[in-house]
């Protein structure tokens, strides 16, 4: 076309990005991608290629890391980290120098990841890269200010990382800056589809100072990927599928590793009728068809309150045709291409599959391109509104009221993010705590920094990458702890000094159980004295203690003043009764108890304290609004409690899970269940609503199993002397609730590590202006 | 005067197929209330554009050229004189130097229109005879709007009848400052009138209106009330047209298409003086409303220097070495 044709026809052309430097950078180093071990590039081989998704042409080769070579990694990572974790300052400084030069190479990185993902090089040249340069210069900080603001916390040491392949630098940046900043080594395997941006960053690192062994890179594929996790690591942090995710827990389950999973999603996009609809048409292309909808935090679930959703749906669909698809280098293409041919024939095939609902769909080029796609007139049973796409496949329903939207938002095994558009403050903050989602944005999607927590709850995985919440994951808590003794129950024969039978029921819903099974033992003093009987609880009782727990979702949202009373008065009602609690412990263990109920008392009066003073954060992001990172409670937590310790082992974490607006379930010491049993007098007198509390006595090698597998208890945590860590995290595999087991050490918490554990952050952005 | 058959002239630019005129609607005043804008989420929109559209090579040559067609050459000062005005509608038939123009292979391009105050519109309207290219005359209290309306309506008829096809009015802040849309819609409803055949561009100020969502609200009654054109600014407030305002008022503009089938034309003015700029506006426009409004019926940039930018990078684009301004000839 000559100028004057178009002139009149004033289409768009082409305006592509140059390449030829990437390739020329590929070219020099002998086009194969492959492992960065110990300061040095290594093992070369042409394993398997990497390819332009949007061409089909090969880039370059990538070498497929194997077991040995893994292990070479981890050696040359373990033999790094003490080095490495001992200067704080160093690590700041060298963190900020990755930054700087992360900047200088900034064009060749959005580059080279546009090439080998297929993402428009608006998002790699505007998004990824600036994104992942910032979490450098933020980390920067964190190492800098680690001494004098984590002085109780310590590296965790040889950091296992997998990542994915929808944004291969970025999710490096955010596996990387943390871990490198809180002076932990790392072995990193960046996705097979995607490996030559971490050569390019290595290419920097290494300029800019780390040393040999403290950032070590290994590529491959799946199976590379296993053996990192089945490595000499500490700790293992993957994003990636939840199928993956599910395979690593078990992987891991008893090891001792430290976990972090960041995994899949089917987020909620929630339209209310007084949003302005068409900025929320606007955050849909940001939402789902950014980066073509691979993303894990997408808003696929469009959500659109019933009175405007024909209006919304036809504006949605102009929007569509607008988008621009095509070459990822042109720089002015909305939509790329997907990246792989295999991940095109999944969605090709999810979509394809569907029957329901209505689809709309614009074009597509010929090659690994998906066209934008609406299906809209779906139900919440529908597959295509619960099940992950990773695709730029839009699946919508209605609804009529506030309450509905929240319904239908969390009616998923899925919590990672949630957008909520609405112009009434009101509305908006009420419903953004309500949703299960570890990110809510106000107005807006998809935003993220470094200085704000990223993460989900549910089948989302566990833990926050970014914000101060973040260097949990890559942090432990400093000193050995000391191993734990498994205590044997003591043994007796003769009936009670009490002719009075005085069996220890359980307590479930506020209420004096009767166990389901119909068994008790007897509970024997250290000198063979029968003490009593006491209830063994089974699967059944657990479930009804869940049940339980579930009729009291009240207290999540009570005011952290209320619970303090409430903590105040158990208290108040163990203090006068302390004497009694005393002897009971002195019965049951043959020491004296009045230490240990003083303890509790005092453990009482702290987790009340922190009750209403546990506050969140305003994170300090860069839009004009605010990030709001609030703590708010896990939900329902399983506990079993430690065995020495037969009175504070459940008054401290029964406090804690209290304290946050947690519902609990607390298994007792498994030996010494007496002082525990007698604790169901103190509770029904203090004011704590029924099923809050929930006592079960029996074997917690039985109920460990039960406990992790169940699907409705959010968390579990392990105290105890008995071999349950592994049984535990084996089994929440299944759902993926947290867990926090001992392995066998003795775990002397601080408080804020329990009340850490019994909260979720959850960070909500909202942006702002009149 | 011999100038009423110039009033309904239009520029050679102009498309066959002729839109209806915006004859108005009665004023709607829930609709009103339920417009919305969020404020950051359309600055995050704007903030974007420029990453996400790029014109390169012969399309941005061709893309800047009808930056020039859709242009009301303006001068808007105290100091205008008739040799003043003669010498920019002179521009206004040649904006760019033949040569230039014969390479490109746009021989014919001028400009949208001439913008001036109403004393010069004769003069105006003389100066540019044959060549097809109408006079707008800023009216109405320009730019303040604060004499009285029924002087403000007799300088929309003056300007008409010595020849002026265009009106730019500009609305009384103080109704949409203070909610009064009934006063805006009737105001604006009177000037409607007074133009006649002349279309009118209602001129909001929007730096003046306090929010997006006034803008939104204000560009619905001012349709409401039969503007052919809605119009940011005078280019006299200290924050004229933006790209968050333009997306604010074309979106009510589609609005107004979506409900009424009539569609009325977009003008922004004041602050628009680099080509780029007139790229990314002609970007928005083209993915928000579509490449029916990238004509001279339905859009217009008010400005007075964007088209010195303009030229130099036309000049670039046929030579490939950077140019300078005075190598082009000042309107």
């Amino acid at each position: 076309m000559n100028i004057k044709e178009i002139f009149d026809t004033m289409d768009y052309g082409p305006a592509p990005e140059g390449s030829k430097e990437a390739l020329q950078w590929l070219a020099d180093r002998g086009g194969i991608a492959g492992h960065y071990i110990n300061g040095k590039w290594g093992h070369l081989r042409d394993d398997f290629p990497s390819n332009n998704p949007a061409t089909g042409e090969r880039l370059a080769g990538v070498t497929k890391g194997t077991a040995e070579e893994v292990a070479t990694a981890v050696k040359a990572a373990r033999k790094a980290q003490s080095a490495w974790a001992k200067d704080p300052h160093k690590r700041a400084r060298v963190l900020y120098a990755i930054a700087r030069g992360m900047q200088k190479n900034s064009r060749l990185l959005a580059v080279m990841e546009t090439l080998d993902n297929g993402k428009p090089i608006r998002e790699s040249r505007d998004i990824d890269v600036p994104l992942a340069i910032r979490h450098f210069y933020f980390h920067a900080g964190m190492a800098q200010l680690m001494e004098s603001e984590l002085s109780d916390r310590e590296p965790i040491g040889v950091c296992g990382q997998i990542i994915p392949w929808n944004f291969p630098l970025l999710m490096l940046a955010w596996k990387i800056a943390p871990a490198l900043a809180m002076g932990n080594t790392v072995v990193l395997k960046p996705a097979e589809y995607t490996s030559l941006s971490a050569m390019v960053f290595c290419e920097i690192a290494e300029a800019a100072g780390v040393p040999p062994g403290v950032i070590n890179i290994v590529t491959g594929d799946g199976e590379t990927g296993a053996a990192i996790v089945n490595s000499d690591v500490d700790k293992i942090a993957f994003t990636g599928s939840t199928e993956v995710g599910r395979k690593i827990r078990t992987a891991t389950a008893g090891t001792g590793k430290a976990l972090t999973l960041e995994l899949g999603g089917k987020s909620p996009y929630i339209v209310f009728e007084d949003a302005d609809i068409d900025s929320a048409v606007e955050g849909l292309v940001d939402a789902i068809w950014f980066n073509q909808g691979q993303v894990c935090c997408a808003g696929s679930r469009l959500l659109v309150q019933e009175g405007i959703a024909d209006r919304f749906y036809s504006k949605l669909k102009a929007r569509m045709d607008g988008l621009r698809i095509g070459s990822p280098l042109d720089k002015a293409i909305d939509i790329g291409a997907i990246v792989d041919p295999i991940q095109l024939a999944q969605i090709s095939k999810m979509v394809g599959d569907n029957t329901e609902g209505e689809t709309y769909q614009t074009t597509a080029p010929e090659g690994c391109f998906y066209p934008p796609t609406l299906v809209t007139g779906l139900a919440p049973a529908s597959t295509l509104m619960q099940e992950e796409i990773f695709g730029p496949v839009l699946a919508a329903c209605t609804f009529r009221t506030p309450a509905e939207a929240v319904e239908i938002a969390n009616n998923t095994r899925y919590g990672l993010a949630a957008s909520v558009w609405s112009e009434n403050i009101n509305l908006a903050l009420d419903i953004a705590p309500q949703l299960a989602a570890g990110i809510v944005w106000v107005n807006g999607t998809n935003m993220m920094d470094a200085a704000a927590g990223f993460g989900g709850v549910r089948e989302s995985g566990f833990g926050r990458e970014g914000g101060w919440e973040g260097l949990a994951g890559y942090t432990k808590p400093v000193g050995k702890p000391r191993a734990l003794k498994p205590i044997a129950p003591h043994t007796g024969s003769g009936g009670p000094s009490d002719p009075l039978d005085r069996t220890a029921k359980l307590y479930v819903g506020g209420k004096q159980a009767r166990p389901d099974g119909g068994y008790s033992r007897v509970v024997y003093g250290p000198k063979g004295a029968h003490l009593g009987e006491v209830s063994l609880a089974n699967r059944k009782d657990l479930r009804n203690a869940v049940e339980a727990m579930n009729a009291a979702k009240g207290w999540g949202k009570t005011t952290g003043h209320l619970r303090a009373q409430i903590l105040y008065y158990i208290a108040e009602n163990l203090s006068a009764r302390a004497d009694e609690f005393a002897d009971r412990i002195k019965a049951l263990t043959g020491k004296s108890g009045a230490e240990e109920v003083e303890q509790s008392i005092s453990t009482l009066f702290t987790f009340a304290a922190w009750a209403d003073k546990y506050d969140g954060q305003v994170h300090g992001v860069p839009i004009r609004g605010v990030a709001l990172a609030m703590k708010e409670p896990v939900g329902k937590i399983a506990t079993f409690c430690a065995d020495d310790y037969p009175l504070l082992g459940i008054i401290s974490p029964m406090a804690a899970a209290m304290a946050m607006g947690n519902r609990t379930t607390l298994i007792t010491s498994e030996p010494f269940p007496l002082a525990a049993t007698d604790l169901y007098q103190v509770l029904e007198t203090s004011d704590v609503p029924a099923g809050v509390v929930n006592i079960l006595t029996g074997s917690h090698t039985e109920l460990a199993e039960q406990a992790g597998a169940h699907a409705d208890i959010d968390a579990v945590w392990s105290f105890s002397a008995a071999d349950i860590s592994t049984t535990i995290e084996k089994a929440s595999a299944n759902n993926l609730k947290r867990t926090w087991v001992n392995y066998g050490f003795e775990v002397n918490p601080t408080a804020k590590d329990m009340l850490a554990a019994a909260t979720e952050v959850k960070n909500i952005w909202i942006p702002y202006g009149a | 005067m011999t100038t009423a058959s110039t009033t309904t002239l239009q520029s050679n630019q102009l498309p066959q197929v002729h839109e209806p005129r915006n004859d108005g609607m009665a004023l709607d005043l829930d609709w009103v209330a339920s417009a919305q804008a969020n404020t950051s989420a359309i600055e995050r929109r704007a903030a974007t554009l420029p990453g996400r559209r790029s014109i390169k090579k012969d399309y941005q040559a061709a893309w800047l050229c009808k930056a020039i067609s859709l242009m009301d050459l303006t001068t808007l000062s105290g100091d205008d004189t008739v040799g003043r005005v003669r010498r920019l509608c002179a521009k206004a038939r040649q904006p760019v130097a033949q040569p230039l123009l014969d390479q490109l292979g746009m021989s014919g391009l001028t400009t949208g229109a001439v913008c001036v105050y109403h004393d010069m519109v004769e003069t105006a309207v003389e100066a540019l005879e044959g060549s097809g290219i109408p006079v707008a005359a800023v009216s109405t209290g320009f730019p303040a709007g604060l004499s009285p309306l029924h002087l403000r309506l007799a300088e929309i008829a003056e300007s008409v009848s010595v020849g002026a096809s265009e009106i730019d009015i500009v609305i009384s802040r103080r109704h949409v400052l203070t909610g009064n849309w009934q006063a805006l819609y009737d105001e604006m409803r009177d000037m409607r009138a007074a133009c006649g055949d002349a279309h009118v561009k209602a001129i909001l100020a929007t730096g003046e209106l306090g929010t997006l969502r006034n803008v939104a609200k204000a560009s619905l009654v001012c349709m409401m009330a039969g503007a052919d054109f809605i119009k940011t600014s005078t280019g006299k407030e200290s924050v004229n047209a933006t790209l968050p305002v333009t997306l604010t008022m074309i979106r009510a503009i589609r609005d107004y298409q979506d409900r009424t089938g009539i569609k009325v034309g977009y003008k922004p003015a004041g602050g628009i003086s680099k080509a780029k700029d007139s790229l990314l506006y002609l970007a928005l426009i083209k993915d928000e409303l579509g490449d029916r409004w990238l004509q001279p019926d339905l859009f217009r940039f008010g400005a007075s220097s964007l088209l010195g930018d303009i030229e130099r990078q036309l000049e670039h684009h046929v030579s490939g070495a950077y140019s300078a301004s005075w190598r082009h000839a000042i309107g």
